[in-house]
């Protein structure tokens, strides 16, 4: 078995040898590594995506808005999510962004799995009826586990979570009424000893 | 009174980092005081007579074991080489977490003594090789052999039976990644494991030595006195392969050199020095002469500086005999900066470690604080500014930005990788071929292009937009807003120019291991020595903390 370690470095270089910047790779390698530590096939996709960019011509988006479209070629998940990092703080106010035509979405995913962390919100990605829960670059969660990756989206959407609660108030007070079975009752000679008994608070 | 910590722009260049020394922050001392209270064994030890065979050494503690797996083989003479290339050691040997089974050492036997094209699995942590020093290894078996204890001249010249020549980690060749192990109470710093590696191998090869001359004459054998084996250590060779780590962890080297130097700014700061303190300073310099004066190399440009160190640190005795009271205040900081104003570099850094002796209680919470969480820093904030960048670049890499990468020979030469070895390599950009696949380790020239870079264009813009154009400064904008936070992150020099010597980077790193008596075999690698004077495994709950500065060699 490759350690995470192996996977960053040769993720790295190799992707220095694909024509990228040496501060590229480093974004490279973080992101495969990350992707085989939550078991999915990052080493496989880079690999097929440097042996597919040989032969096909990939766009490269710089610059991303709420809707992104790319009429010939299909967008290069590198650039697109090193630009997606780079550009965070002003994506983050758009409630969803849309990117057609994007190539290996899966490498895309590691960078918007950083993201997620970066900004501390959850990011739900849908494309082709697959839907992917990333959560805090702590896990990546999605309902087609085992189902082989696609090599191409032709039609994704991010949608950045707001942090609220997983649960409604009712769930939430049943359960702390329960929790209150844990408290004593205090008599009234212990709370005129505890801490700031017997002062004014406006003195 | 306050004292500031010292300046990066001065500590931070080579001549200065290649003048560190050991101190009680280095990483072999901080693992013996670690360890000190886990219970060592000799588990195994299956060695035919002339010493080939494996064996197993382990440290317990509660639920924890860490087990040495050696593997002793037999290698002829011309398959000996300490270069990376080597295929054969005379030893190889692996730290394992937890008890090995039969299978896990009959796989291991298998993988151990390839080394880099074997390959291990997450029961690793640590993969390492040796090879004898067959000239005093076989005096020593000889004259054990006879029933004599060996030539003391000889072991002291040398200072040990074996030197290895690679100790990795962190998952290298599928070790086990130091996220899996990074938050066991144990591994409160850096490379501990390593340590704890080479630390067993030594014992091996007292245990090997002894056992080899027993069987060579078993009635009239006697086995190597415990005060010898005590002087000798382990030792290294060490290549270019260190150089480019501390480059390419900038977080670590700062938390490194910053413990160093709060070690320092807090000494010079205490007011009055206890009587104790200052009787146990003196004592350790005093008896640290012997490590100077018994510190052999063949390079001349060591020898010049243990020379100035040696005609230094005689100075520096004369004025604390004769014209210094540590009943004054401060008198640390008067040390210091009688130092800075009388000695040299390697003499200053050579006290400093020294100050540090009498005082745990600042060393000791500083350890912790020499690891570092990388990741928690790699992401560019490129909300900031490309006037942001400007400003760090200007106020952290001044020195830096007085370099003239238009002359050929600041330029001269770039680091690679050997496509032979897969080992860093450092080469002549205008003799040599392969420049283009240069390693993004030339940090000061890239400053300096990022600099004008960001002037030439002028509009102050974020630096989301700057990369959009700049992709291939990437690399070096991460670095700048490192150095903004992490002061000592960045050696504030040259690292391609053609007056780079490449052993400072070894010995700044190996100085933070513990090594002593570097011994440079050319400008591009050396020779130390490792655990010489350390306590035996079997006396670890009561040793003298201050072993190295009592070594008789």
């Amino acid at each position: 078995m490759k350690s995470l370690s192996e996977i960053e470095t040769t993720a790295k270089r190799a992707s220095k040898a694909a024509g990228f910047s040496w501060g590229e790779a480093e974004e490279i390698g973080k992101c495969i590594r990350q992707l085989e530590m939550f078991n999915l096939p990052g080493i496989k996709h880079l690999n097929s995506y440097f042996i597919d960019k040989k032969k096909n011509t990939y766009e490269n988006l710089s610059s991303i808005n709420q809707s992104n479209s790319s009429s010939s070629n299909p967008y290069c998940p590198i650039i697109l999510g090193i630009s997606f990092l780079d550009q965070l703080k002003i994506l983050e106010n758009y409630e969803k962004i849309y990117i057609s035509n994007i190539a290996y979405p899966i490498i895309f995913l590691s960078f918007l799995s950083r993201s997620s962390e970066i900004i501390g919100k959850k990011i739900k990605v849908k494309f082709e009826e697959k839907e992917i829960l990333l959560n805090l670059n702590v896990n990546i969660y999605s309902n087609f586990l085992n189902i082989e990756f696609p090599n191409y989206s032709k039609n994704l959407e991010i949608n950045f979570i707001e942090n609220k609660d997983n649960f409604n108030e009712d769930e939430w007070n049943s359960l702390y009424k329960l929790s209150e079975n844990t408290f004593v009752e205090e008599t009234d000679s212990l709370k005129k000893g505890a801490a700031g008994a017997g002062l004014t608070d406006n003195d | 009174m306050k004292v500031q910590l010292r300046d990066p722009n001065t500590i931070m260049k080579l001549s200065r980092l290649g003048s560190f020394h050991q101190s009680k922050l280095s990483f072999l001392r901080s693992f013996l005081n670690e360890f000190k209270d886990w219970e060592y064994k000799r588990d195994l030890f299956n060695l035919d007579r002339f010493g080939y065979g494996h064996a197993v050494y382990s440290f317990k503690k509660d639920k924890r074991t860490y087990s040495l797996i050696c593997f002793a083989n037999k290698i002829k003479d011309d398959e000996r080489s300490d270069r990376v290339i080597a295929t054969k050691w005379d030893a190889a040997f692996t730290l394992h977490d937890g008890v090995p089974t039969q299978k896990d050492i009959d796989r291991l036997k298998n993988e151990v003594p390839r080394q880099e094209v074997g390959r291990l699995s997450f029961k690793e942590l640590t993969l390492s090789r040796a090879n004898k020093s067959v000239r005093v290894f076989n005096h020593v078996v000889e004259r054990l052999s006879e029933g004599k204890q060996p030539d003391l001249e000889l072991l002291s010249n040398v200072g040990y039976l074996y030197r290895t020549t690679a100790v990795y980690g962190s998952g290298k060749f599928g070790l086990a990644d130091r996220f899996r192990i990074k938050n066991r109470e144990e591994i409160n710093g850096p490379f501990r494991l390593e340590m704890m590696l080479v630390y067993l191998v030594r014992q091996f090869t007292f245990d090997q030595v002894n056992h080899v001359a027993h069987h060579k004459n078993p009635s009239k054998s006697v086995v190597l006195d415990r005060k010898i084996c005590k002087n000798l250590g382990i030792g290294n060779s060490t290549g270019l392969g260190m150089a480019p780590f501390i480059v390419n962890h900038p977080t670590l080297l700062n938390n490194w050199v910053m413990s160093r130097e709060i070690a320092l700014k807090k000494i010079r700061e205490i007011k009055i020095v206890k009587k104790k303190d200052s009787v146990l300073f003196i004592d350790c310099l005093k008896k640290s002469l012997t490590n100077i004066t018994s510190w052999n190399t063949d390079s001349e440009y060591q020898q010049i500086k243990i020379k100035n160190l040696l005609k230094d640190i005689k100075k520096f005795m004369h004025f604390i005999d004769n014209n210094f009271d540590f009943e004054d205040e401060y008198p640390f900081n008067q040390i210091y900066l009688w130092l800075e104003d009388k000695a040299c570099e390697e003499c200053i850094e050579y006290v400093v470690s020294i100050m540090m002796e009498p005082y745990n209680e600042i060393t000791n919470p500083l350890v912790s604080q020499m690891s570092s969480e990388e990741d928690k820093y790699f992401t560019i904030p490129t909300n900031r500014t490309t006037k942001d960048l400007i400003n760090i670049i200007e106020k952290k890499y001044s020195n830096i930005l007085k370099i003239n990468f238009e002359k050929k020979q600041n330029t001269q030469n770039f680091w690679f990788i050997s496509k032979n070895k897969e080992e860093p390599r450092l080469a002549d950009r205008f003799k040599e071929g392969g420049s283009k696949l240069e390693q993004p380790l030339a940090i000061a020239r890239d400053v300096k292009k990022l600099h004008k870079k960001l002037l030439d264009t002028k509009k102050n813009s974020t630096v989301a937009e700057f990369l959009s154009k700049n992709s291939e400064l990437r690399h070096i904008v991460r670095r700048v807003f490192i150095v903004e936070k992490f002061p000592y992150s960045e050696i504030q020099d040259n690292t391609i120019g053609k007056n780079l010597m490449p052993i400072d980077m070894l010995r700044l790193k190996l100085s933070f291991f513990g090594a002593l008596k570097f011994d440079p075999r050319s400008d591009k690698w050396l020779r130390i020595c490792m655990f010489q004077g350390a306590p035996l495994p079997d006396e670890l709950q009561n040793y003298d903390e201050q072993w190295v500065y009592r070594s008789s060699n």
